[in-house]
């Protein structure tokens, strides 16, 4: 109670700069909440995301107390619930979701002593929230050539969600390097106009297959896709965490979204009274973005080709979005050798050369 | 052993006496359900429906909440709850609701960035209309080709989900919004916003509103001809038709002013809390509505109390869920609780229960 009437009388006036130290009574745990999208047991989105939120637990110990409210729809219900955690006394909120985008930045006005974290969003309306994303396309690129150098039938499937500038980038990212090894390649692209939805990521799954795709891609977030592969004896790739036990025999790798690093990181800079509010987008250098074990199927050559991938990335020598690019309409969109500024990326609405199909609108 | 028997006229007493049961019921049951969580059963209980009212460190902000939260149940609720006495079955107030929406911002984003007194006027009218058209497709599809209004409406839900999810990432897109889903923010535009009107109060358009058909509604049903052929109609089809009721146009009208109203929500919705067209804008509260209407007894009164109670259990719901950790499903098992004890304890009010002297032959 006595640090919370501190931080109503003295930290909401000194504003961003009472942030940490001399508000944080020395024995009371920092409090930080969560809010996901989805239940932690969908082993996708928000499942990694609650992984991470464990471990920041665990590597933190007493100092830190956690918790979290999960299914909270976007807009008026995750405004309320990030108010009530404010008012509750946390100190510092990782909002999980794009839709929390307007409510986030409406609480964090109101509030200007709680650090607020808010994944893949754009908008930093108050100097109190930071925002942190991941850059998937680096993983994509790598499944991508493991599936153009794998695919028998020359024919990838896709099972996107919804026509955004982060869905897109991870299409033509995984494209261009499956075309790379493999000219011949085709994507077919499902868009599921889903998140999460079970059903129909496994009917997309089936209508692929159906289409002669043998390798599914997927950037939807449940395991229904993989079990449909495991069933019809295809190819795929896991989303969000390891999906090996749902698919085992076809399950080549996952693209694993870990966020542990950046919450320690976060909230350690929060008990410093550090805390500065940011906007990065982290990928496999920062192990932002790893990879689950390689599944035996892959051939040996072209597990080591990913992995040289994986390390040039790592190591900054290759971007995956490296000219000649040019958009699907034949106009050039990168000269050789020039590198994608992530403003690009970050509002690619166009394919790449050589996709079929169009972008729905 | 104890016998029922059926009261020829359901018990006045019990009628006004079994909410008060079934809450008093659904607490100890609750009770024992977070114990088998591990959780302190009268900290729980008193988190979820004493400390949103009353805990001084968040009362302040989630009392008025509570209109916010209850506003729209109870707008749809008691526009569904005339079909439902007429035995009409409306159970697509979800997809109302969104088409409403949808309209209601459709006029705002037109207007953009013009000012005019005139705007939010025709929103609400856009509102409206949209959800009475969209409630007028199973209204003709029943009386032209006697369709089942339940399953048109009910899967007219899914057509308008799709149909947003395309706004969201096309028609509709916030042209500034870098590729981003979503529209302009409609709560930041000064001439559609539909922002409290009393600072801190919750009170908003859609609240007035709320209020203004719970009104309206009572009138109707017990002092306007209307009212008695929609009671007519749902107790005594045969005796409705000898009394002169046209059941198309009981139809018509139930289904459109059902509609109408969930528009009217799904409108005020978005331009007030919600704050913009978003892909995952509608938040069940169009399903939740028809647990409001039976838990007030299809009465004006009655589902203005019930949407209130509803919106407890949200708000303290989430409340317990941050500061107990309690899963979101055992929430959502509490509020069933509360539907089933209520209908279970009916029996009181319908039948009399007496001890049974012999066995019956």
């Amino acid at each position: 109670m006595k640090r919370r009437t501190l931080i109503a009388t003295s930290a909401l006036a000194l504003g961003l700069s009472a942030l940490g130290g001399a508000a944080m009574a020395q024995d009371d745990p920092l409090k930080v909440g969560f809010i996901y999208i989805g239940p932690p047991g969908d082993f996708g989105w928000t499942y990694a995301h609650d992984q991470a939120r464990l471990a920041a637990q665990e590597h933190f110990g007493d100092a830190v107390e956690t918790s979290y409210v999960e299914n909270v729809p976007e807009g008026p219900d995750a405004e309320r619930i990030l108010t009530q955690m404010a008012l509750s006394g946390t100190d510092m909120i990782f909002a999980t979701s794009f839709g929390y985008g307007p409510a986030v930045n409406a609480v964090a006005e109101r509030f200007p002593d709680v650090a607020f974290e808010h994944a893949t969003g754009y908008q930093q309306e108050s100097p109190n929230v930071s925002l942190y994303n991941a850059r998937f396309y680096e993983g994509r690129a790598v499944i991508g050539h493991i599936a153009g150098r794998m695919t028998e039938t020359d024919t990838i499937g896709y099972i996107a969600s919804f026509p955004i500038p982060e869905v897109i980038m991870g299409i033509n990212s995984a494209y261009l390097h499956a075309r790379a090894v493999n000219p011949d390649v085709r994507f077919r692209v499902v868009w599921a106009y889903s998140w999460f939805d079970p059903a129909q990521e496994a009917a997309a799954a089936e209508a692929l297959i159906d289409q002669g795709a043998d390798i599914l891609m997927q950037h939807t977030d449940s395991t229904a896709p993989l079990q449909v592969a495991q069933d019809r004896g295809a190819l795929a790739f896991g989303q969000a965490s390891d999906m090996t036990e749902f698919a085992p025999d076809v399950h080549l790798t996952a693209i694993i979204d870990n966020w542990t690093p950046y919450y320690i990181e976060r909230i350690q800079a929060r008990l410093d009274g550090e805390w500065e509010a940011q906007n990065v987008w982290h990928g496999i250098p920062e192990d932002e973005v790893t990879f689950a074990p390689f599944n035996d199927r892959i051939p040996d050559d072209v597990q080591a080709e990913a992995e040289e991938m994986i390390e040039s990335i790592r190591t900054g020598e290759y971007h995956p979005f490296t000219g000649p690019i040019n958009r699907q309409d034949g106009s050039a969109w990168l000269e050789d050798g020039e590198v994608a500024p992530d403003s690009d990326l970050l509002g690619m609405n166009f394919y790449v050369e050589g996709m079929s199909g169009e972008i729905p609108e | 052993m104890l016998r029922l028997d059926k009261r020829p006229q359901p018990s006045k007493r019990w009628n006004w006496a079994t909410p008060f049961l079934a809450v008093l019921l659904t607490m100890i049951a609750g009770g024992f359900l977070f114990m088998a969580l591990g959780k302190d059963p009268f900290i729980a209980i008193k988190l979820i429906f004493w400390d949103p009212l009353f805990n001084p460190q968040v009362a302040d902000y989630s009392r008025p909440q509570l209109l916010v939260k209850a506003g729209p149940l109870i707008l749809i609720a008691v526009g569904l709850s005339v079909g439902f006495r007429a035995g009409i079955w409306n159970i697509g107030a979800e997809g109302q609701y969104i088409i409403g929406a949808l309209c209601g911002a459709a006029v705002a984003l037109a207007f953009w960035p013009a000012e005019g007194w005139y705007i939010f006027p025709l929103m609400v009218l856009a509102g409206a209309f949209g959800g009475w058209a969209w409630a007028m497709i199973p209204a003709i599809l029943k009386t032209r080709f006697n369709t089942n209004e339940i399953l048109v409406s009910l899967l007219l839900v899914y057509v308008a989900e799709k149909i947003l999810a395309a706004m969201s990432v096309g028609l509709m897109r916030n042209p500034d919004g870098a590729g981003f889903p979503g529209s302009r923010n409609i709560a930041q535009y000064p001439a559609a916003a539909n922002n409290e009107l009393i600072a801190d109060t919750g009170m908003h358009w859609g609240v007035v509103a709320a209020f203004i058909a719970v009104i309206f509604t009572y009138i109707m049903l017990h002092r306007h001809i209307l009212g008695f052929q929609v009671q007519l109609a749902g107790q005594a089809p045969r005796a409705a038709k000898f009394a002169g009721v046209a059941p198309a146009r009981l139809v018509v009208l139930c289904l459109g002013f059902s509609g109408a109203m969930a528009g009217l929500a799904g409108m005020f919705e978005v331009s007030g809390p919600a704050r913009l067209v978003s892909i995952d804008f509608n938040a069940y509260y169009g399903f939740t509505a028809i647990i409001v209407a039976f838990l007030g007894r299809l009465h004006p009164v009655g589902i203005a109390l019930a949407g209130l109670l509803m919106a407890l259990t949200y708000i303290g719901g989430e409340l317990a869920q941050f500061t107990l950790g309690l899963p979101s499903a055992a929430i959502q098992v509490f509020q069933g609780m509360l539907l089933f004890f209520l209908l279970a304890v009916d029996v009181l009010s319908n039948y009399r229960i007496r001890l049974k002297t012999h066995e019956a032959a």
